[in-house]
């Protein structure tokens, strides 16, 4: 284990690395818990300069408010009809392709596959004005699908990475011995690999859920207005309202942030072993 | 000839009905792959190509294309804004980079087995999980002049607050340290990860030769973090090139569009309320696909090289 387990440091060591430890995570988080404490204060204590004392009352009516007066409700149900479906998406198309790539022999496999790693890199705005018009002449602008078919489409290039991977790390020997067995190739898919896939689709869902429920860009390209925005998309034009009405900037915030936050600390297993995906390898 | 001849004959001899049979093997990756190539088509590979040809054309995005051929090439070489992103753009990049080495030590501080340390973990890790959109807006009130924290502290150190998103000067670096906290949760966690797979045994051999602190770090860890390293690398360039959020939330690109990268002058461009310049919007987007094109190259090809060696 490296560095040394602070346990075999002398007294001295152990006991700042004991104070350390929270301070550091204080100031590493300092921001954010500034914006926490701002959600909870009432108005009135801003326009008293009370920005960082204790706040005079926990003003939870900030959380109220800006459900009542806001489509908060709206964007935050939006995010979840977006990002729901293209979690579906994009894993099932990425189990396809992953298995393809990782268990056929073809000539062009290599080529298909560092096409889809290569595409996942791209920035997106060499993409925005033909999926944009794409978008506009099939009539999917500000719908729902517009945003989860380009959604799907983008994200099956990374899962497909990570499915690849995946299926390639499992023994070859189940599937040589079931095709002696005369087991139709789609039967192999479904019923010996896609049973041991479960561990990499839970850490794709829960991965592509945060990415997606994040994501800002396309929803400001393809979406306008609360009717169909996202919530990330949301907040900014709320921001725009709200000139330096700081606890309800603040309170919004932490509403948006909240469901990736949730779906991490459930799925942490699985989040970080989608994330460091080929961080252990060798 | 003799080898094909044989091989036409059960072709000739075998029932219609089992063509399917016979090319199952071969037409079964393509039929897999179909939906999610299909799409990644569509989506993805075509526009690409669609984009650079549109950087040739002058287009509201509505009407008629006219053709310019590389007028707006031209016109990209001679407009400030572009400049000034571009240079922008540059200062993301080499500074994002801190991320990597930031992220080591954070690892490093955080890998010891002391009660809650997996709380720790998580916590730390946060600022990635949250949309960088409420980074940007956590980091709008951090900055804020008069009442945000940051103001606050250099006012109580200095005597007088900086109001970094409001001054040409620093606006890119306030926005770049706004970036880099995901960033650094990411690379932290790549590298915790890192650390928790290297053998022990190579370890306790350097400490039987006396490698002990920056030694062990430098010839023992850090040569055995390397496929982290790699794909820290490889997430903190796209990361940087990809900075939109944070622009876009904190600054809008001001002030004086001061804090423009190329990815937010293209959108600029393109759907900006004085009329849509698609065209030349797109000839932006292709200088950065080009800059970005570098790194890809490099990070592909050393993971074709790695695909070749590993079987």
């Amino acid at each position: 284990m490296f560095p040394r387990p602070i346990q075999k440091a002398p007294q001295p060591a152990q006991w700042t690395y004991t104070v350390a430890l929270p301070l550091a995570l204080l100031l590493w988080l300092l921001p954010l818990l500034g914006v926490a404490v701002t959600s909870i204060r009432p108005a009135s204590d801003l326009a008293q300069g009370n920005y960082f004392g204790v706040p005079s009352t926990i003003a939870l009516g900030n959380y109220i408010e800006i459900f009542l007066n806001t489509p908060m409700a709206k964007y935050i149900r939006n995010s979840f009809i977006v990002t729901i479906p293209t979690v579906f998406g994009a894993v099932a198309l990425s189990c396809l392709c992953g298995f393809a790539l990782a268990v056929y022999n073809f000539r062009s496999n290599l080529l298909v596959f560092f096409m889809f790693v290569a595409g996942n890199f791209v920035p997106f705005q060499i993409l925005m004005v033909p999926v944009r018009d794409l978008t506009v002449q099939t009539g999917l602008y500000n719908t729902y699908l517009g945003l989860i078919l380009f959604h799907v489409a983008f994200q099956t290039g990374f899962c497909t990475l990570f499915m690849r991977n995946f299926i390639k790390a499992l023994p070859y020997e189940l599937i040589e011995s079931a095709r002696v067995e005369g087991v139709s190739e789609w039967k192999i898919f479904r019923h010996i690999v896609l049973p041991l896939m479960r561990p990499a689709i839970a850490a794709l869902s829960v991965l592509v859920f945060t990415f997606i429920w994040n994501e800002y860009f396309w929803a400001t390209v393809l979406t306008q207005g609360a009717d169909v925005q996202p919530v990330t998309a949301g907040l900014f034009s709320l921001n725009g309202q709200w000139i330096a009405q700081w606890h309800l900037v603040s309170a919004g915030s932490i509403v948006a942030a909240l469901p990736p936050v949730l779906m991490f600390f459930l799925m942490q297993r699985h989040f970080i072993a989608g994330l460091t995906l080929g961080a252990t390898k060798g | 000839m003799s080898g094909s001849a044989t091989a036409v004959m059960p072709v000739v001899s075998a029932p219609r009905t089992s063509y399917w049979k016979r090319n199952q093997r071969k037409l079964a990756p393509w039929l897999f792959l179909a939906p999610g190539l299909l799409m990644f088509l569509i989506y993805v590979i075509w526009p690409i190509g669609n984009s650079i040809w549109l950087s040739f054309f002058d287009w509201d995005g509505l009407g008629e294309k006219t053709w310019l051929g590389l007028d707006n090439y031209a016109e990209l070489m001679d407009d400030e804004n572009f400049y000034i992103s571009l240079k922008n753009n540059v200062i993301w990049l080499v500074l994002f980079m801190l991320a990597v080495p930031a992220g080591l030590f954070i690892a490093i501080f955080l890998n010891q087995t002391v009660t809650g340390i997996r709380i720790y973990k998580s916590l730390f890790f946060f600022p990635f999980v949250i949309s960088q959109v409420v980074v940007g807006l956590i980091f709008s009130w951090f900055y804020a002049p008069n009442f945000g924290l940051l103001f606050k502290l250099i006012e109580w150190v200095t005597g007088t607050g900086i109001a970094f998103l409001a001054d040409p000067d620093y606006v890119t670096y306030a926005l770049v340290a706004a970036g880099l906290w995901p960033q650094i949760a990411y690379c932290m966690i790549l590298y915790l990860t890192g650390l928790n797979n290297i053998s022990p045994d190579q370890i306790e051999a350097a400490r039987l030769d006396n490698a002990s602190g920056w030694r062990m770090l430098w010839y023992v860890i850090i040569p055995q973090l390397r496929p982290a390293t790699f794909i820290a690398i490889v997430v903190t360039v796209i990361g940087a090139l990809r900075s939109f959020d944070i622009v876009s939330i904190m600054t809008d690109g001001g002030p004086f569009g001061s804090s423009r990268v190329l990815s937010f002058y293209m959108y600029e461009q393109a759907l900006s309320e004085y009329g849509y310049r698609m065209g030349y919007g797109a000839a932006i987007a292709v200088v950065l696909f080009l800059i970005m094109m570098i790194f890809i190259t490099g990070f592909i090809w050393k993971m074709v090289n790695d695909e070749r060696s590993g079987g």
